[in-house]
Protein backbone atom coordinates (compact mmCIF):
# COMPACT_ATOMS: atom_id res chain seq x y z
CA UNK A 1 0.00 0.00 0.00
CA UNK A 2 1.13 3.64 0.92
CA UNK A 3 3.32 5.59 3.15
CA UNK A 4 2.12 8.43 4.65
CA UNK A 5 4.99 11.68 5.56
CA UNK A 6 4.01 13.85 8.42
CA UNK A 7 5.59 17.19 6.52
CA UNK A 8 7.09 19.47 9.44
CA UNK A 9 6.99 22.96 8.16
CA UNK A 10 6.39 26.52 9.23
CA UNK A 11 2.92 26.88 7.58
CA UNK A 12 4.62 28.92 4.84
CA UNK A 13 7.34 26.94 3.76
CA UNK A 14 8.73 23.12 4.38
CA UNK A 15 11.66 22.26 6.78
CA UNK A 16 14.57 20.81 5.36
CA UNK A 17 14.04 17.56 8.03
CA UNK A 18 11.10 16.58 6.10
CA UNK A 19 13.42 16.65 2.51
CA UNK A 20 15.38 14.31 4.78
CA UNK A 21 12.58 12.04 6.38
CA UNK A 22 11.21 11.21 2.90
CA UNK A 23 14.19 9.54 1.96
CA UNK A 24 13.61 7.19 4.94
CA UNK A 25 10.01 7.05 3.89
CA UNK A 26 10.69 5.87 0.27
CA UNK A 27 12.89 3.45 1.32
CA UNK A 28 10.47 1.51 2.56
CA UNK A 29 9.39 0.96 -0.77
CA UNK A 30 5.70 1.95 -1.62
CA UNK A 31 4.65 5.27 -2.82
CA UNK A 32 4.89 8.07 -0.29
CA UNK A 33 2.19 10.78 -0.15
CA UNK A 34 2.94 13.51 2.29
CA UNK A 35 0.74 15.34 4.99
CA UNK A 36 1.00 18.86 5.52
CA UNK A 37 -1.29 19.86 8.56
CA UNK A 38 -1.30 23.62 9.59
CA UNK A 39 -3.24 26.61 9.34
CA UNK A 40 -2.38 28.38 5.47
CA UNK A 41 -0.11 26.00 5.09
CA UNK A 42 -0.07 26.04 1.25
CA UNK A 43 3.07 27.33 0.75
CA UNK A 44 4.14 24.30 2.41
CA UNK A 45 2.16 22.11 0.52
CA UNK A 46 3.04 23.47 -2.61
CA UNK A 47 6.80 22.77 -1.64
CA UNK A 48 6.00 19.26 -0.64
CA UNK A 49 4.71 18.47 -3.98
CA UNK A 50 7.78 19.87 -5.73
CA UNK A 51 9.92 17.07 -3.62
CA UNK A 52 11.09 13.71 -5.74
CA UNK A 53 9.32 10.96 -5.27
CA UNK A 54 6.44 12.27 -4.05
CA UNK A 55 2.96 10.51 -5.09
CA UNK A 56 0.36 12.98 -4.01
CA UNK A 57 0.39 16.34 -1.30
CA UNK A 58 -2.57 16.11 1.54
CA UNK A 59 -3.45 19.88 2.56
CA UNK A 60 -5.39 19.49 5.89
CA UNK A 61 -5.79 23.11 6.36
CA UNK A 62 -7.86 24.26 9.28
CA UNK A 63 -7.11 26.46 12.68
CA UNK A 64 -7.04 23.52 14.75
CA UNK A 65 -3.71 22.54 13.23
CA UNK A 66 -2.04 26.05 13.75
CA UNK A 67 -0.05 25.49 17.30
CA UNK A 68 1.19 21.90 16.91
CA UNK A 69 -1.96 20.65 19.60
CA UNK A 70 -1.13 16.80 19.58
CA UNK A 71 -4.57 15.53 20.34
CA UNK A 72 -6.23 17.31 16.77
CA UNK A 73 -3.57 16.35 14.55
CA UNK A 74 -3.44 12.95 16.36
CA UNK A 75 -7.08 12.45 15.70
CA UNK A 76 -6.21 13.46 11.65
CA UNK A 77 -3.66 10.82 11.63
CA UNK A 78 -5.79 8.32 12.75
CA UNK A 79 -8.77 9.38 9.83
CA UNK A 80 -6.07 8.76 7.33
CA UNK A 81 -4.70 5.46 9.26
CA UNK A 82 -7.14 3.03 6.72
CA UNK A 83 -5.37 4.37 3.08
CA UNK A 84 -1.90 3.74 4.60
CA UNK A 85 0.05 1.09 6.40
CA UNK A 86 2.96 3.21 7.20
CA UNK A 87 3.48 6.54 8.95
CA UNK A 88 6.86 8.34 9.18
CA UNK A 89 8.01 11.61 10.48
CA UNK A 90 10.96 13.29 11.04
CA UNK A 91 11.66 13.25 15.09
CA UNK A 92 10.98 16.86 15.53
CA UNK A 93 9.23 18.16 18.89
CA UNK A 94 5.86 18.52 17.37
CA UNK A 95 6.13 14.64 15.74
CA UNK A 96 7.78 13.54 19.00
CA UNK A 97 4.78 14.75 20.72
CA UNK A 98 2.38 13.32 18.12
CA UNK A 99 3.41 10.13 16.85
CA UNK A 100 3.41 8.02 20.19
CA UNK A 101 -0.23 9.35 20.38
CA UNK A 102 -1.08 7.99 16.71
CA UNK A 103 0.41 4.44 17.34
CA UNK A 104 -1.37 4.30 20.54
CA UNK A 105 -4.95 5.17 18.48
CA UNK A 106 -3.48 2.28 16.23
CA UNK A 107 -2.32 -0.17 18.37
CA UNK A 108 1.05 -0.77 17.31
CA UNK A 109 4.24 -0.11 18.91
CA UNK A 110 6.02 3.12 17.77
CA UNK A 111 9.99 2.60 16.37
CA UNK A 112 11.51 5.79 17.39
CA UNK A 113 14.14 8.14 15.86
CA UNK A 114 15.60 5.61 13.22
CA UNK A 115 19.08 6.11 12.03
CA UNK A 116 18.55 2.97 9.30
CA UNK A 117 15.76 1.05 7.06
CA UNK A 118 17.11 -2.22 6.75
CA UNK A 119 14.20 -3.90 5.37
CA UNK A 120 10.25 -2.02 5.14
CA UNK A 121 9.69 -3.83 8.61
CA UNK A 122 13.20 -3.92 10.34
CA UNK A 123 15.08 -0.43 11.45
CA UNK A 124 17.95 0.46 13.30
CA UNK A 125 18.00 2.46 15.93
CA UNK A 126 19.73 3.99 18.73
CA UNK A 127 19.69 3.24 22.74
CA UNK A 128 21.61 4.09 25.57
CA UNK A 129 22.36 7.71 24.22
CA UNK A 130 23.82 6.25 20.82
CA UNK A 131 26.04 3.92 22.98
CA UNK A 132 24.30 0.65 21.28
CA UNK A 133 22.59 0.41 18.21
CA UNK A 134 19.08 -2.25 18.18
CA UNK A 135 18.18 -3.45 15.10
CA UNK A 136 14.38 -4.41 15.59
CA UNK A 137 11.56 -5.81 13.77
CA UNK A 138 8.25 -4.58 13.84
CA UNK A 139 5.23 -7.45 13.97
CA UNK A 140 3.01 -4.80 13.76
CA UNK A 141 0.65 -4.57 10.46
CA UNK A 142 0.55 -0.65 10.30
CA UNK A 143 3.76 0.64 11.01
CA UNK A 144 5.03 4.21 13.01
CA UNK A 145 8.31 5.52 12.50
CA UNK A 146 9.80 8.83 13.35
CA UNK A 147 13.53 9.57 11.74
CA UNK A 148 16.56 10.51 13.21
CA UNK A 149 16.95 13.22 9.97
CA UNK A 150 20.43 13.70 10.96
CA UNK A 151 21.04 10.37 9.43
CA UNK A 152 19.34 10.54 6.20
CA UNK A 153 20.68 12.52 3.39
CA UNK A 154 18.39 15.08 1.57
CA UNK A 155 15.62 14.30 -0.88
CA UNK A 156 15.68 16.96 -4.07
CA UNK A 157 13.47 18.32 -6.19
CA UNK A 158 11.62 17.21 -9.37
CA UNK A 159 8.34 15.83 -8.67
CA UNK A 160 4.87 17.63 -9.27
CA UNK A 161 2.80 16.01 -7.34
CA UNK A 162 -1.14 17.08 -6.94
CA UNK A 163 -2.23 18.69 -3.81
CA UNK A 164 -5.14 17.54 -2.59
CA UNK A 165 -7.59 18.98 0.38
CA UNK A 166 -8.60 16.37 3.22
CA UNK A 167 -10.67 17.42 5.89
CA UNK A 168 -10.08 18.27 9.22
CA UNK A 169 -11.17 15.62 11.69
CA UNK A 170 -13.40 15.95 14.12
CA UNK A 171 -11.30 18.06 17.15
CA UNK A 172 -10.98 16.49 21.11
CA UNK A 173 -11.27 20.18 22.41
CA UNK A 174 -8.94 18.81 24.68
CA UNK A 175 -6.21 21.22 25.32
CA UNK A 176 -5.75 24.69 23.50
CA UNK A 177 -2.63 26.85 22.87
CA UNK A 178 -1.97 30.10 25.24
CA UNK A 179 1.28 31.81 23.63
CA UNK A 180 4.57 30.80 22.55
CA UNK A 181 8.71 32.31 22.50
CA UNK A 182 9.80 31.17 20.08
CA UNK A 183 13.50 32.55 19.33
CA UNK A 184 13.84 34.61 15.40
CA UNK A 185 17.23 35.78 13.95
CA UNK A 186 18.90 34.69 10.75
CA UNK A 187 20.97 32.08 12.25
CA UNK A 188 20.77 28.38 10.84
CA UNK A 189 18.57 25.86 12.91
CA UNK A 190 20.40 23.39 14.24
CA UNK A 191 19.03 20.77 12.66
CA UNK A 192 19.86 21.47 9.17
CA UNK A 193 23.41 23.59 10.26
CA UNK A 194 26.33 23.05 8.30
CA UNK A 195 28.31 24.00 10.88
CA UNK A 196 27.04 24.52 14.64
CA UNK A 197 29.18 26.93 17.57
CA UNK A 198 28.22 25.24 21.03
CA UNK A 199 28.96 26.39 24.14
CA UNK A 200 28.96 24.67 27.94
CA UNK A 201 29.66 25.64 31.49
CA UNK A 202 32.89 26.98 30.64
CA UNK A 203 31.15 30.05 29.14
CA UNK A 204 30.51 31.13 32.35
CA UNK A 205 27.74 33.56 31.61
CA UNK A 206 25.50 33.84 28.82
CA UNK A 207 26.81 37.53 27.79
CA UNK A 208 29.65 35.60 27.43
CA UNK A 209 27.82 33.47 24.93
CA UNK A 210 26.97 36.69 23.01
CA UNK A 211 30.65 38.19 23.76
CA UNK A 212 32.77 34.58 22.46
CA UNK A 213 29.93 32.12 20.42
CA UNK A 214 27.88 34.74 18.55
CA UNK A 215 30.26 36.14 16.40
CA UNK A 216 32.34 33.11 15.97
CA UNK A 217 29.45 31.31 14.59
CA UNK A 218 28.13 34.51 12.53
CA UNK A 219 31.48 34.54 10.70
CA UNK A 220 31.18 30.73 10.11
CA UNK A 221 27.73 31.17 9.18
CA UNK A 222 26.92 28.53 11.70
CA UNK A 223 23.96 27.84 14.37
CA UNK A 224 24.68 27.49 18.32
CA UNK A 225 24.21 24.76 20.28
CA UNK A 226 24.55 24.41 24.08
CA UNK A 227 25.03 21.92 26.95
CA UNK A 228 23.19 21.21 29.23
CA UNK A 229 24.87 22.65 31.65
CA UNK A 230 24.88 25.97 29.99
CA UNK A 231 21.29 25.43 29.60
CA UNK A 232 20.36 24.68 33.10
CA UNK A 233 22.87 27.78 34.32
CA UNK A 234 20.57 29.94 32.15
CA UNK A 235 23.46 31.28 29.66
CA UNK A 236 21.40 29.52 26.81
CA UNK A 237 18.11 28.86 25.58
CA UNK A 238 16.55 25.57 26.03
CA UNK A 239 16.02 25.00 22.18
CA UNK A 240 20.17 25.20 21.90
CA UNK A 241 20.69 21.96 23.86
CA UNK A 242 22.49 19.35 21.74
CA UNK A 243 22.52 15.99 23.95
CA UNK A 244 20.52 12.69 24.37
CA UNK A 245 18.18 14.64 25.78
CA UNK A 246 18.00 17.64 23.68
CA UNK A 247 18.68 17.98 20.03
CA UNK A 248 21.39 15.43 17.92
CA UNK A 249 23.03 17.05 15.18
CA UNK A 250 25.32 15.95 12.41
CA UNK A 251 26.75 19.18 10.58
CA UNK A 252 29.85 18.86 8.97
CA UNK A 253 31.94 21.30 11.73
CA UNK A 254 31.18 21.07 15.04
CA UNK A 255 33.04 23.60 17.56
CA UNK A 256 32.79 22.60 21.49
CA UNK A 257 33.81 25.22 23.48
CA UNK A 258 34.12 24.76 26.93
CA UNK A 259 32.58 21.68 27.23
CA UNK A 260 33.48 18.44 29.08
CA UNK A 261 32.48 15.40 27.22
CA UNK A 262 29.41 13.63 29.31
CA UNK A 263 28.21 10.42 27.27
CA UNK A 264 24.86 12.69 27.41
CA UNK A 265 26.46 15.48 25.48
CA UNK A 266 28.30 13.06 22.74
CA UNK A 267 25.15 11.28 22.20
CA UNK A 268 24.07 14.34 20.25
CA UNK A 269 26.95 15.11 18.17
CA UNK A 270 29.75 12.86 17.51
CA UNK A 271 28.00 11.65 13.91
CA UNK A 272 29.49 15.36 13.07
CA UNK A 273 31.56 15.08 10.26
CA UNK A 274 34.71 16.80 11.73
CA UNK A 275 34.52 18.00 15.73
CA UNK A 276 36.90 20.57 16.82
CA UNK A 277 37.19 20.91 21.04
CA UNK A 278 38.31 23.98 22.97
CA UNK A 279 39.15 22.79 26.47
CA UNK A 280 41.71 24.32 29.17
CA UNK A 281 41.85 20.78 30.63
CA UNK A 282 43.44 18.46 28.19
CA UNK A 283 42.26 15.46 29.96
CA UNK A 284 38.86 16.21 28.75
CA UNK A 285 36.45 13.39 27.31
CA UNK A 286 35.66 15.99 24.82
CA UNK A 287 38.79 14.89 23.11
CA UNK A 288 38.24 11.63 22.87
CA UNK A 289 36.03 12.63 19.79
CA UNK A 290 37.75 15.50 18.27
CA UNK A 291 39.47 15.80 15.26
CA UNK A 292 41.05 18.95 16.32
CA UNK A 293 41.78 19.61 20.09
CA UNK A 294 43.41 22.84 21.37
CA UNK A 295 43.62 23.18 24.65
CA UNK A 296 43.42 26.40 25.83
CA UNK A 297 41.82 29.31 27.55
CA UNK A 298 38.36 29.76 25.41
CA UNK A 299 38.85 33.91 26.19
CA UNK A 300 41.92 33.67 24.26
CA UNK A 301 41.12 31.14 21.96
CA UNK A 302 37.79 32.27 20.79
CA UNK A 303 38.73 36.21 19.65
CA UNK A 304 41.83 34.82 18.08
CA UNK A 305 40.16 31.63 15.71
CA UNK A 306 37.05 34.54 15.16
CA UNK A 307 40.07 37.22 13.75
CA UNK A 308 41.86 34.44 12.28
CA UNK A 309 38.91 33.13 9.90
CA UNK A 310 38.37 37.08 9.40
CA UNK A 311 41.20 37.36 7.73
CA UNK A 312 40.53 34.12 5.60
CA UNK A 313 37.45 36.98 4.57
CA UNK A 314 35.39 34.67 6.00
CA UNK B 1 -6.93 15.13 43.40
CA UNK B 2 -4.77 12.39 43.36
CA UNK B 3 -1.45 12.79 41.28
CA UNK B 4 -0.09 9.11 39.49
CA UNK B 5 4.01 9.09 38.37
CA UNK B 6 4.88 6.22 36.89
CA UNK B 7 8.60 5.60 37.40
CA UNK B 8 11.24 3.27 35.53
CA UNK B 9 14.43 1.42 37.35
CA UNK B 10 17.07 2.36 34.54
CA UNK B 11 20.96 1.65 34.34
CA UNK B 12 22.13 4.79 35.98
CA UNK B 13 22.74 8.01 34.04
CA UNK B 14 26.59 7.90 34.87
CA UNK B 15 27.40 4.28 33.68
CA UNK B 16 29.57 3.73 30.25
CA UNK B 17 27.31 0.70 28.89
CA UNK B 18 29.07 -1.95 27.21
CA UNK B 19 27.39 -3.98 24.08
CA UNK B 20 27.82 -7.78 24.07
CA UNK B 21 30.11 -9.13 21.83
CA UNK B 22 27.64 -12.19 20.62
CA UNK B 23 24.95 -9.11 19.75
CA UNK B 24 22.35 -10.27 22.35
CA UNK B 25 22.09 -6.70 24.12
CA UNK B 26 23.73 -4.68 26.66
CA UNK B 27 25.60 -5.89 29.20
CA UNK B 28 23.89 -4.62 32.20
CA UNK B 29 24.17 -7.29 35.09
CA UNK B 30 26.39 -5.43 37.44
CA UNK B 31 25.66 -1.60 36.59
CA UNK B 32 24.19 0.30 39.37
CA UNK B 33 20.43 1.03 38.31
CA UNK B 34 18.63 4.08 39.11
CA UNK B 35 15.42 6.32 38.97
CA UNK B 36 15.26 7.23 35.42
CA UNK B 37 16.05 11.23 36.18
CA UNK B 38 13.29 12.64 34.10
CA UNK B 39 10.98 10.48 36.98
CA UNK B 40 13.13 11.97 39.54
CA UNK B 41 11.50 15.69 38.05
CA UNK B 42 8.13 14.11 38.08
CA UNK B 43 7.92 13.25 41.79
CA UNK B 44 9.42 16.26 42.79
CA UNK B 45 6.38 18.14 40.50
CA UNK B 46 4.21 16.17 42.24
CA UNK B 47 5.43 17.27 45.40
CA UNK B 48 5.29 20.53 45.21
CA UNK B 49 1.78 20.49 43.70
CA UNK B 50 1.10 18.64 47.19
CA UNK B 51 2.83 21.14 49.40
CA UNK B 52 0.82 23.92 48.08
CA UNK B 53 -2.40 22.14 48.18
CA UNK B 54 -3.24 21.49 45.18
CA UNK B 55 -2.99 17.43 45.55
CA UNK B 56 -4.02 15.27 48.17
CA UNK B 57 -2.45 12.15 47.26
CA UNK B 58 1.50 11.23 45.24
CA UNK B 59 1.33 7.55 44.12
CA UNK B 60 3.96 5.70 42.51
CA UNK B 61 3.69 2.97 40.11
CA UNK B 62 6.55 1.02 38.45
CA UNK B 63 6.21 -2.01 35.67
CA UNK B 64 9.36 -4.05 36.54
CA UNK B 65 10.62 -7.23 38.49
CA UNK B 66 11.21 -7.19 41.92
CA UNK B 67 14.23 -4.90 42.29
CA UNK B 68 11.94 -1.80 40.87
CA UNK B 69 10.43 -1.74 44.69
CA UNK B 70 13.91 -0.27 45.00
CA UNK B 71 12.85 2.28 42.85
CA UNK B 72 9.85 2.57 44.53
CA UNK B 73 11.41 2.85 47.62
CA UNK B 74 13.54 5.98 46.87
CA UNK B 75 10.66 8.08 45.59
CA UNK B 76 9.00 7.13 48.87
CA UNK B 77 12.23 8.81 50.79
CA UNK B 78 11.37 11.77 48.94
CA UNK B 79 8.16 12.34 49.95
CA UNK B 80 5.29 10.27 48.20
CA UNK B 81 2.80 8.49 49.59
CA UNK B 82 2.33 4.72 48.46
CA UNK B 83 3.41 2.57 45.70
CA UNK B 84 2.22 0.05 42.85
CA UNK B 85 4.63 -2.35 41.82
CA UNK B 86 3.72 -4.33 38.98
CA UNK B 87 5.40 -7.39 38.78
CA UNK B 88 7.61 -8.36 35.30
CA UNK B 89 10.41 -10.35 34.75
CA UNK B 90 10.76 -9.92 31.17
CA UNK B 91 10.98 -6.05 29.87
CA UNK B 92 7.76 -4.62 28.75
CA UNK B 93 7.41 -2.18 25.34
CA UNK B 94 6.09 1.55 26.04
CA UNK B 95 2.59 0.58 23.97
CA UNK B 96 2.33 -2.66 26.54
CA UNK B 97 3.45 -0.48 29.62
CA UNK B 98 0.76 2.27 28.67
CA UNK B 99 -2.43 -0.21 28.79
CA UNK B 100 -1.18 -1.94 32.29
CA UNK B 101 -0.84 2.19 33.49
CA UNK B 102 -4.14 2.16 31.74
CA UNK B 103 -5.65 -0.61 34.11
CA UNK B 104 -4.26 1.15 37.27
CA UNK B 105 -5.28 4.94 36.51
CA UNK B 106 -8.70 2.89 36.03
CA UNK B 107 -8.47 1.66 39.33
CA UNK B 108 -7.17 5.02 41.04
CA UNK B 109 -8.89 7.67 39.24
CA UNK B 110 -5.85 10.24 39.07
CA UNK B 111 -6.41 13.90 38.45
CA UNK B 112 -2.78 14.02 37.06
CA UNK B 113 -0.02 12.05 35.44
CA UNK B 114 3.66 13.18 35.21
CA UNK B 115 5.48 11.03 33.66
CA UNK B 116 9.12 11.28 31.69
CA UNK B 117 9.64 12.74 28.59
CA UNK B 118 12.05 9.65 28.25
CA UNK B 119 13.51 6.55 29.75
CA UNK B 120 17.52 7.21 29.16
CA UNK B 121 17.88 3.25 28.43
CA UNK B 122 15.74 3.06 25.72
CA UNK B 123 15.06 6.58 24.65
CA UNK B 124 11.66 5.86 22.89
CA UNK B 125 10.35 8.91 24.47
CA UNK B 126 6.76 7.42 24.01
CA UNK B 127 5.20 5.97 27.15
CA UNK B 128 3.00 9.73 28.34
CA UNK B 129 1.91 10.11 24.82
CA UNK B 130 0.77 6.71 24.27
CA UNK B 131 -1.04 6.89 27.67
CA UNK B 132 -3.01 9.74 27.01
CA UNK B 133 -4.10 8.47 23.33
CA UNK B 134 -5.46 5.50 25.06
CA UNK B 135 -7.27 7.20 27.93
CA UNK B 136 -8.29 10.15 25.63
CA UNK B 137 -6.88 12.50 27.74
CA UNK B 138 -5.45 15.95 26.84
CA UNK B 139 -1.39 15.86 27.06
CA UNK B 140 1.37 17.82 27.70
CA UNK B 141 4.73 17.03 26.63
CA UNK B 142 8.24 18.37 28.00
CA UNK B 143 7.35 20.30 30.28
CA UNK B 144 9.10 23.40 31.97
CA UNK B 145 6.36 24.79 33.84
CA UNK B 146 3.33 23.47 35.08
CA UNK B 147 0.40 25.14 37.41
CA UNK B 148 -3.02 24.18 38.26
CA UNK B 149 -5.89 26.40 37.14
CA UNK B 150 -9.29 25.25 38.40
CA UNK B 151 -10.52 22.26 36.29
CA UNK B 152 -7.28 23.22 33.97
CA UNK B 153 -3.06 22.40 34.08
CA UNK B 154 -1.46 25.41 32.47
CA UNK B 155 1.75 23.55 31.00
CA UNK B 156 5.04 25.98 29.64
CA UNK B 157 6.60 22.93 27.15
CA UNK B 158 10.09 23.01 25.52
CA UNK B 159 9.92 22.93 21.83
CA UNK B 160 12.17 22.93 19.05
CA UNK B 161 12.00 26.93 18.63
CA UNK B 162 11.51 27.94 21.96
CA UNK B 163 8.98 27.51 24.72
CA UNK B 164 4.91 27.19 23.99
CA UNK B 165 1.94 27.32 26.33
CA UNK B 166 -0.89 25.44 26.36
CA UNK B 167 -3.47 24.99 28.79
CA UNK B 168 -4.94 21.28 29.31
CA UNK B 169 -8.55 20.03 30.25
CA UNK B 170 -8.50 17.89 33.18
CA UNK B 171 -7.31 15.03 33.17
CA UNK B 172 -4.09 15.40 31.80
CA UNK B 173 -0.90 13.51 31.10
CA UNK B 174 2.14 15.99 31.68
CA UNK B 175 5.68 14.80 30.85
CA UNK B 176 8.80 16.20 32.50
CA UNK B 177 11.67 17.68 30.95
CA UNK B 178 14.84 18.95 32.08
CA UNK B 179 14.34 22.40 33.35
CA UNK B 180 10.54 21.63 34.99
CA UNK B 181 12.44 21.84 38.86
CA UNK B 182 15.50 20.08 40.77
CA UNK B 183 14.41 17.46 42.28
CA UNK B 184 14.96 16.96 45.96
CA UNK B 185 17.09 14.53 48.07
CA UNK B 186 16.00 12.30 50.61
CA UNK B 187 16.16 13.57 54.11
CA UNK B 188 17.08 11.17 56.68
CA UNK B 189 14.11 10.99 58.13
CA UNK B 190 12.41 10.89 55.15
CA UNK B 191 14.15 7.55 54.55
CA UNK B 192 12.68 6.30 57.64
CA UNK B 193 9.48 7.04 57.14
CA UNK B 194 9.46 5.61 53.58
CA UNK B 195 10.49 2.18 55.10
CA UNK B 196 6.50 1.78 56.88
CA UNK B 197 4.92 3.45 53.86
CA UNK B 198 3.08 0.73 51.69
CA UNK B 199 3.76 -1.24 48.42
CA UNK B 200 1.42 -2.74 47.16
CA UNK B 201 2.44 -5.59 44.36
CA UNK B 202 0.46 -7.25 41.42
CA UNK B 203 1.56 -9.36 38.35
CA UNK B 204 1.13 -7.73 35.11
CA UNK B 205 -0.25 -10.65 33.93
CA UNK B 206 -3.53 -9.44 36.38
CA UNK B 207 -4.18 -6.70 34.26
CA UNK B 208 -5.37 -8.79 30.93
CA UNK B 209 -3.16 -6.69 29.19
CA UNK B 210 -1.31 -8.36 26.11
CA UNK B 211 2.49 -8.01 26.74
CA UNK B 212 3.53 -9.60 23.54
CA UNK B 213 6.61 -7.54 22.26
CA UNK B 214 5.73 -6.00 18.73
CA UNK B 215 9.39 -5.21 18.32
CA UNK B 216 11.65 -8.28 17.83
CA UNK B 217 15.00 -7.06 18.91
CA UNK B 218 17.21 -8.96 16.64
CA UNK B 219 20.64 -7.62 17.43
CA UNK B 220 22.03 -5.22 19.43
CA UNK B 221 25.69 -3.80 18.06
CA UNK B 222 28.09 -1.17 19.25
CA UNK B 223 27.72 2.14 17.16
CA UNK B 224 31.19 2.76 15.12
CA UNK B 225 33.95 4.57 16.95
CA UNK B 226 35.18 7.55 16.98
CA UNK B 227 39.34 7.71 17.53
CA UNK B 228 40.71 10.36 18.82
CA UNK B 229 42.20 13.00 16.53
CA UNK B 230 45.43 15.49 17.00
CA UNK B 231 45.89 18.10 19.45
CA UNK B 232 47.08 21.04 17.50
CA UNK B 233 49.27 23.68 19.05
CA UNK B 234 47.48 26.83 18.56
CA UNK B 235 44.90 28.43 16.59
CA UNK B 236 46.76 29.14 13.83
CA UNK B 237 47.68 25.62 13.19
CA UNK B 238 43.70 24.88 13.83
CA UNK B 239 42.65 27.17 11.15
CA UNK B 240 45.37 25.64 8.64
CA UNK B 241 44.18 22.33 9.28
CA UNK B 242 40.58 22.96 8.99
CA UNK B 243 40.96 24.47 6.06
CA UNK B 244 43.41 22.30 3.85
CA UNK B 245 43.09 19.18 5.55
CA UNK B 246 39.72 19.26 6.45
CA UNK B 247 38.08 21.40 3.80
CA UNK B 248 35.30 22.57 6.02
CA UNK B 249 36.25 26.08 6.46
C1 LIG C 1 19.00 12.72 32.42
C2 LIG C 1 20.15 13.54 31.92
C3 LIG C 1 20.09 14.05 30.63
C4 LIG C 1 21.13 14.84 30.15
N1 LIG C 1 21.03 15.32 28.87
C5 LIG C 1 22.03 16.09 28.39
C6 LIG C 1 22.00 16.60 27.04
O1 LIG C 1 21.05 16.35 26.27
N2 LIG C 1 23.02 17.40 26.64
C7 LIG C 1 24.08 17.72 27.44
O2 LIG C 1 24.96 18.47 27.00
N3 LIG C 1 24.14 17.23 28.69
C8 LIG C 1 23.15 16.44 29.18
N4 LIG C 1 23.23 15.99 30.47
C9 LIG C 1 24.28 16.55 31.36
C10 LIG C 1 25.65 15.92 31.23
O3 LIG C 1 25.73 14.77 32.05
C11 LIG C 1 26.75 16.93 31.69
O4 LIG C 1 26.47 17.32 33.01
C12 LIG C 1 26.81 18.19 30.83
O5 LIG C 1 26.88 17.84 29.45
C13 LIG C 1 28.03 19.00 31.21
O6 LIG C 1 28.07 20.23 30.49
P1 LIG C 1 29.45 20.98 30.23
O7 LIG C 1 30.37 20.09 29.48
O8 LIG C 1 29.12 22.30 29.66
O9 LIG C 1 29.95 21.26 31.73
P2 LIG C 1 31.20 20.67 32.51
O10 LIG C 1 31.17 19.20 32.51
O11 LIG C 1 31.23 21.38 33.81
O12 LIG C 1 32.43 21.09 31.62
C14 LIG C 1 32.85 22.43 31.46
C15 LIG C 1 34.15 22.35 30.69
O13 LIG C 1 34.57 23.67 30.39
C16 LIG C 1 35.99 23.72 30.50
N5 LIG C 1 36.36 25.11 30.76
C17 LIG C 1 36.03 25.86 31.82
N6 LIG C 1 36.57 27.09 31.71
C18 LIG C 1 37.27 27.12 30.54
C19 LIG C 1 38.03 28.09 29.87
N7 LIG C 1 38.22 29.32 30.39
N8 LIG C 1 38.61 27.77 28.70
C20 LIG C 1 38.43 26.52 28.16
N9 LIG C 1 37.71 25.56 28.76
C21 LIG C 1 37.12 25.85 29.93
C22 LIG C 1 36.32 22.79 31.63
O14 LIG C 1 37.66 22.31 31.51
C23 LIG C 1 35.28 21.67 31.44
O15 LIG C 1 35.79 20.61 30.66
C24 LIG C 1 22.23 15.14 30.97
C25 LIG C 1 22.30 14.61 32.24
C26 LIG C 1 21.28 13.80 32.72
C27 LIG C 1 21.37 13.23 34.10
C1 LIG D 1 18.41 -4.83 29.27
C2 LIG D 1 17.19 -4.46 28.52
C3 LIG D 1 16.74 -5.30 27.53
C4 LIG D 1 15.59 -5.00 26.81
N1 LIG D 1 15.17 -5.86 25.88
C5 LIG D 1 14.06 -5.61 25.19
C6 LIG D 1 13.57 -6.54 24.24
O1 LIG D 1 14.15 -7.61 24.01
N2 LIG D 1 12.44 -6.22 23.57
C7 LIG D 1 11.80 -5.07 23.80
O2 LIG D 1 10.80 -4.83 23.15
N3 LIG D 1 12.22 -4.16 24.70
C8 LIG D 1 13.33 -4.40 25.40
N4 LIG D 1 13.76 -3.51 26.33
C9 LIG D 1 13.03 -2.24 26.45
C10 LIG D 1 12.23 -2.10 27.71
O3 LIG D 1 11.13 -2.95 27.69
C11 LIG D 1 11.83 -0.65 27.81
O4 LIG D 1 11.80 -0.39 29.16
C12 LIG D 1 10.48 -0.29 27.29
O5 LIG D 1 10.53 -0.44 25.88
C13 LIG D 1 10.10 1.14 27.68
O6 LIG D 1 10.76 2.12 26.86
P1 LIG D 1 11.26 3.48 27.48
O7 LIG D 1 11.56 3.23 28.88
O8 LIG D 1 12.32 4.01 26.61
O9 LIG D 1 9.94 4.39 27.40
P2 LIG D 1 9.80 5.94 27.46
O10 LIG D 1 8.57 6.19 26.72
O11 LIG D 1 11.06 6.61 27.04
O12 LIG D 1 9.55 6.23 29.01
C14 LIG D 1 9.01 7.47 29.42
C15 LIG D 1 8.41 7.41 30.80
O13 LIG D 1 7.42 6.41 30.88
C16 LIG D 1 7.36 5.86 32.20
N5 LIG D 1 7.72 4.44 32.12
C17 LIG D 1 8.33 3.79 31.10
N6 LIG D 1 8.49 2.49 31.41
C18 LIG D 1 7.98 2.32 32.64
C19 LIG D 1 7.86 1.22 33.51
N7 LIG D 1 8.31 0.02 33.15
N8 LIG D 1 7.27 1.40 34.70
C20 LIG D 1 6.79 2.61 35.08
N9 LIG D 1 6.90 3.70 34.29
C21 LIG D 1 7.48 3.56 33.10
C22 LIG D 1 8.37 6.63 33.00
O14 LIG D 1 7.72 7.71 33.63
C23 LIG D 1 9.35 7.10 31.94
O15 LIG D 1 10.06 8.25 32.32
C24 LIG D 1 14.90 -3.78 27.07
C25 LIG D 1 15.36 -2.92 28.04
C26 LIG D 1 16.49 -3.24 28.77
C27 LIG D 1 16.96 -2.31 29.83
Amino acid sequence: MTTLLLAEHDHASLKDVTTKALTAAAQLGAPVDVLVAGENARGAAEAAAKLSGVAKVLLADAPAYAHDLAEPLAALVRSLAPGYDAFVAPATSRFKNVMPRVAALLDVMQISEIIKVVAPDTFERPIYAGNAIQTVKSRDAKKVITVRSSTFAATGEGGSAPVEAVAAAADPGLSSFVGERVARNNRPELASARVIVSGGRGMRSSANFTKYIEPLADRLGAGVGASRAAVDSGFAPNDWQVGQTGKVVAPELYIAIGISGAIQHLAGMKDSKVIVAINKDADAPIFQVADYGLVADLYEAVPELTEELGKLGR
Amino acid sequence: MKILVPVKRVVDFNVQIRVKSDGSGVDIAKAKMSMNPFDEIAIEEALRLQEAGKASEVVLVSIGPAQAAETIRTGLSMGADRGILVRSEAPVEPLAVAKILKAVVEEEGPGLIILGKQAIDDDSNQTGQMLAGLLGWAQATFASKLEVDGAYFKVTREIDGGLQTVRLKAPAIVTTDLRLNEPRYASLPNIMKAKKKPIVERAAELYGVDLAPRLEVLRTTEPPGRKAGVKVKDVAELVSRLRNEAGVI
